[in-house]
């Protein structure tokens, strides 16, 4: 009998990936398909496509998925948990739909501490609309709106989604990771993992933020790119645990 | 059957519960906040789900939501925050989305005033968002039409799977009337939702990105067989003493209920006045125009705005019969002598 | 020590080279002669009988493209 030790998670459809080669969404996506398979719960999934490269997700979860207007992930996500509590429901987004148009709905749904998982992808860029500045892009970081590189006095500095929810009593679960090596992307399947656990057993509001890259509209190759985050974001956004334990109500 | 008296909002808030409502997601905005909060009294007590979300932008998409996951799901506000709104209404009707608006609308434009106003006709007809789409909408006119319209609005979203707004103003929202609660509402054959995306294991999508342009045309297409089919169906409207009538006032809503003082006034002056009284504002009535009486000399266009339903009347009409526009905007509410002159003034100038 | 066997799904492969760059082994190469339907370099496997099956590769792999089975020694 064949041991395989690795195969493509039956999280995931037969479609192809649309995204750019060596982009990191693609080994996010794994990790959300591997955590839903394992915890048994992919049948009761409702992922939320929000708008940036990874609203294709909806072709690429094999699960129920809703697509959300740009930055209303949180929002649709908390109307779906409301309705079918039973559903597990998690908001997939990028910097630009979460850290920029979107903080409104996902503070608030973290602060009503919805029982809901979101998946945030922070790599610095705005991907799909052709390499913008977002939010979170770093200090002196050229884009197509930055083309000087980002200066704190005209673009102010980049947010910190993470220490932000950290503060937030009712997100039960707060963890910046990264998968710029294998390690590291074993380490974001764990927080993956437990922020669905926590939904699972109706614990509250969970967010993993996971440093990730954008080669072509950084200009690098996929393994610079994956250097270039462990040098210079995960210098700015440090990778650890900022909130794990039930909200203390009284706070 | 047993009539209570009932605030406006509150009216509202009895029906939307008596029409099925599992979901509510509402942000507070006057004139309509008596609605919200007598929901969040009863829908918990029920298991139902209340939210009060962070913006009108948040409540319209958790409504998207609730109804993508295959709830009777609703929202309510008035004209700002319906503005807010307005792109979540398209993705609702871009998705194939039952859901039911309820619009208390207040004067504007911008922040504006909270007083009655029908200065949002052309939003809701026309829509405020992107793309082609519609909103089947309805202005009734008192808190009985109102509390039936609500009653039966779920059940028209659900057969059509498309939103639907209740339209009302401050007013009516505001005023006390007794309203027969349990009135009959028509059967309508619902589609089961095997669509919805509730964690069914059945790779449901709810969505309305369609990056190839083919594709989107013939969901296009789709979509607007359902119009035709509303069109078609769902023309709704009230005449009042048209026959033998010399002219006619078309007026919905509050509009529709000082013109009918306004009727015995010009009847009393010698001048038989008739009332064409919309009660859907899309699709808007143009059935109605095709019966009028050969009596018919004119009509007056009456609006709590400076003239929105106008253009439809005028579009109805096709040059027929000369028209004429009596309107006040800002909260105003005109007396009915205002009215009846208007009428009276027409009839002087057709004599000339 | 652990003996792996890889296999290439290669329609999906899109030569990023992540899974080069993470092979302890360093076994891994982008194939220069071959191409795959959408124009990309392919994987080849330089010295298959070094490989011990950790699967860095397939981990990295944003597309899935790698099935990682161990076989005895």
């Amino acid at each position: 009998m064949k041991t395989i030790v690795y195969q493509k998670s039956k999280g995931l459809t037969d479609a192809q990936l649309s995204y750019c080669p060596g982009c990191t969404h693609g080994i996010v996506h794994k990790l959300v398909s591997e955590a839903l398979v394992e915890l048994d719960v992919l049948d009761k999934a409702v992922g939320i496509a929000s708008v940036g490269c990874s609203v294709l997700s909806y072709n690429f979860f094999n699960c129920d998925m809703v697509q959300a207007a740009h930055g209303r992930a949180c929002a649709v996500a908390t109307g779906i948990k409301r309705a079918r509590p039973e559903a597990i429901v998690f908001s997939y987004q990028g910097d630009g739909d979460l850290a920029s148009i979107g903080i409104a709905e996902t503070i608030h749904a973290a602060n009503r501490g919805e029982n809901l998982t979101v998946i945030f992808i922070n790599n610095a860029i705005y991907g799909m609309t052709g390499g913008q500045m977002a939010p979170t892009t770093l200090l002196g970081q050229k884009t197509t709106t930055s083309p000087l590189g980002r200066d704190s006095k005209l673009h102010g500095l980049p947010i910190r989604i993470a220490e932000i929810f950290s503060e937030i009593p009712r997100a039960v679960f707060v963890e910046r990771v990264s998968v710029h090596n294998p390690r590291a992307v074993r380490n974001a399947k764990k927080a993956i993992l437990k922020a669905f656990r926590n939904q699972i057993e109706a614990r509250g509001f969970s967010l993993v933020e996971v440093l990730s890259t954008c080669p072509v509209n950084w200009g690098m190759t996929p393994v610079e790119a994956l250097r270039w985050v462990e040098q210079e974001m995960m210098a700015y956004y440090p990778v650890k645990t900022f909130r794990d334990g039930d909200a203390d109500e009284k706070a | 059957m047993k009539k209570i008296l009932m605030k406006g909002n509150e009216a509202i808030a009895r029906a939307a519960i008596l029409g099925g409502l599992d979901a509510f997601f509402g942000y507070p905005i006057t004139p309509q906040n008596e609605i919200p909060e007598y929901l969040s009294k009863h829908l918990p007590k029920m298991g139902k789900v209340f939210v009060q979300a962070e913006s009108e932008t948040a409540a319209i998409n958790m409504v998207y939501g609730a109804a993508a996951a295959g709830a009777r799901t609703m929202t309510t506000s008035s004209s700002p925050g319906i503005a807010l709104m307005q792109e979540g209404i398209s993705y609702l009707c871009g998705s194939e989305l039952p859901c039911v608006l309820v619009n208390v609308m207040r004067g504007g434009p911008g922040l504006g005033g909270i007083q009655p106003s029908q200065a949002d006709y052309y939003q809701i007809t026309r829509g405020g968002g992107n793309g082609d789409y519609r909103v089947l909408s309805f202005a009734p006119e008192n808190l009985q039409e109102t509390v039936d319209l609500m009653k039966e609005a779920f059940d028209i979203a659900d057969f059509y799977r498309n939103p639907v707004m209740i339209a009302v103003d401050g007013l009516i929202g505001q005023m006390m009337e007794t309203v027969d609660l349990h009135r009959e509402k028509p059967k309508r054959e619902l589609p089961d939702k095997d669509w919805a995306a509730c964690g069914s294991g059945k790779k449901r999508l709810v969505n309305s990105l369609y990056l190839d342009p083919a594709e989107l045309e013939r969901h296009n297409f789709r979509l607007f067989e359902k119009y035709r089919m509303m069109e078609e169906n769902e023309q709704r409207y009230e005449l009042v003493k048209m026959e033998e009538a010399e002219f006619a006032i078309v007026a919905y809503g509050t509009m529709a209920r000082i013109a009918r003082s306004a009727l015995e006034l010009l009847e009393e002056a010698g001048v038989k006045t008739g009332l064409i009284k919309p009660i859907s504002l899309w699709p808007f009535p143009k059935k109605a125009f095709s019966e009028l009486p050969a009596s018919l000399k004119g009509l007056l266009v009456a609006e709590l705005s400076l003239g929105q339903m106008l253009d439809d009347v005028k579009i109805a009409n096709e040059g027929r019969l000369p028209i004429a526009f009596f309107g006040r905007t800002g909260g105003m509410l005109p007396e009915p002598e205002e009215i009846a002159e208007a009428v009276l003034k027409m009839k002087a100038e057709a004599s000339q | 020590m652990a003996r792996g066997k890889l296999y290439f799904k290669h329609e999906d492969c899109k030569g990023c080279a992540l899974c080069v760059e993470f092979c302890p082994q360093k076994i891994l190469a982008l194939d220069k002669e071959n191409i795959n339907p959408k124009g990309y370099n392919l994987i080849k496997v330089l010295e298959p009988e070094r490989c011990i099956a950790c699967a860095f590769c397939a981990i990295m792999c944003p597309d899935s493209v790698i099935t990682v089975e161990r076989v005895p020694a």
